[in-house]
C-alpha cells in the first residue's frame, strides 16, 4: 500500500509518519507538499501533527484550504483512504470530512504523555487488528483535542459506530477520570459514514518501536494495510 | 469601500477555557464579582463593493472560513 505524507507549513510530525511507514511498516511513501495538486497515486493519505500555519484563526482552518486538501478530498470521495493525526485530525474535521470538533482542553494545560485507548468499534479500516478488549498504549501531545458536536450529531456517531477508539484507564475502562481532555463520551478518534477517513488525536506513529516505548500504533496503521488487502 | 465588524464566539454550551483562565486571574486581582468571563474573536475588514450583496458575501466567509459554525457563533456589521 502506498502512503503519502502531507506536508503543511508548520507540520511537525510528517518525519515520524514517514519514518514509521518506510522503516517500521516497509511500505512505501512519499512526501506531499500542500501546495501539490496532485496526490502521486497514494492509496492512503496521513495528515500529519504539528501547527499548520500557526494554528492561525482556529487549527486547521487555513490548511483546510490548501491546494492539496482539494486533491485529499476527491480521494477520499473515491473511497480512498486517509487518517488525521492529531492536527491533522483537526484539519479534516475544519474540511468537513469528519464529524465535530476539536475546542481547547478542559484541563486548560497542553498535555503531553501516553495515554491508554480502547478501540470501540474493530470492525474498521483503522482497528481491525486490534483486539476486543485491548488496550493501547499511544502518547497524546496536543492543547486542543477535546472533540466536541450536537447531540444529534453525537448520537449518529455512536449508533452508526463511527467511534473507533476512546481514553480508558490501564484496566481499559472508560472513566471520567481517564478522559485527558474532556472529549466527549472519552471519544480519541472517529471516522466518516463511509469509514475510509479517520481522526485521531493520539499519535499511533510515534508508538511503532517498544524501544521507544510502545508499539501499539502498529495496530493502527497495519489495520489499513490489511483492510485494503480483504 | 465598506468596513465590516465581525464577531465570533464560542457557543454557550461549550467550555471557554481561555475565559476561565482569564476569571481565574481576575479573581487573583481581587474582582471576585464576575461570574463568567467568555473570549471570542473581533475581525475587521475592509471589503470592496463588487456588485454582490455584501451581506450574503460577508455571510459566506463567516461560514466557510471566519467561524466553525460546529462550536462557533458569529455576528456582524456592516458600515460605510
Amino acid at each position: 500500500m502506498k502512503f503519502g505524507v502531507i506536508v503543511f507549513p508548520g507540520s511537525n510530525c510528517d518525519q515520524d509518519a514517514y519514518y514509521a511507514v518506510r522503516d517500521v511498516l516497509k511500505e512505501p511513501v512519499e512526501y506531499i507538499w500542500h501546495q501539490e495538486h496532485d496526490l502521486k497515486g497514494v492509496d492512503c493519505v496521513i495528515v500529519p501533527g504539528g501547527f499548520s500555519y500557526g494554528d492561525y484563526l482556529r487549527t486547521g482552518a487555513v490548511a483546510r484550504f490548501s491546494p492539496v486538501m482539494e486533491a485529499v478530498k476527491e480521494h477520499t470521495d473515491k473511497g480512498g483512504y486517509a487518517i488525521g493525526i492529531c492536527n491533522g485530525f483537526q484539519i479534516l474535521c475544519e474540511a468537513h470530512l469528519l464529524p465535530g470538533a476539536l475546542v481547547s482542553n478542559d484541563c486548560l494545560k497542553f498535555v503531553c504523555k501516553y495515554v491508554q485507548l480502547t478501540p470501540a468499534n474493530l470492525n474498521t479500516p483503522w482497528t481491525n487488528q486490534c483486539k476486543n478488549g485491548q488496550v493501547l498504549n499511544i502518547p497524546i501531545a496536543h492543547q486542543g483535542g477535546n472533540f466536541v458536536c450536537d447531540q444529534e450529531t453525537l448520537k449518529r456517531i455512536e449508533d452508526n459506530g463511527q467511534v473507533i477508539l476512546r481514553y480508558c484507564d490501564e484496566a481499559g475502562r472508560v472513566t471520567p477520570e481517564a478522559n485527558p481532555n474532556g472529549s466527549l463520551n472519552n471519544i480519541a478518534g472517529v471516522i466518516n459514514e463511509r469509514g475510509n477517513v479517520a481522526g485521531m488525536m493520539p499519535h499511533p506513529e510515534r508508538a511503532v518501536e517498544k524501544i521507544l516505548g510502545s508499539a501499539d500504533g502498529l495496530n493502527i496503521l497495519r489495520s489499513v494495510i490489511e483492510w485494503a488487502r480483504r | 469601500m465598506a468596513k465590516v465588524k465581525v464577531y465570533v464566539t464560542l457557543k454557550p454550551s461549550l467550555l471557554d477555557a481561555q475565559g476561565r483562565v482569564v476569571q481565574t486571574a481576575l479573581e487573583n486581582l481581587g474582582y471576585g464579582n464576575v461570574e463568567d468571563v467568555r473570549i471570542g474573536k473581533y475581525i475587521e475588514l475592509e471589503v470592496k463593493e463588487n456588485g454582490q450583496t455584501l451581506d450574503t458575501q460577508i455571510e459566506e466567509m463567516c461560514r466557510k472560513l471566519l467561524a466553525n459554525p460546529v462550536i462557533e457563533n458569529y455576528r456582524f456589521e456592516v458600515t460605510e
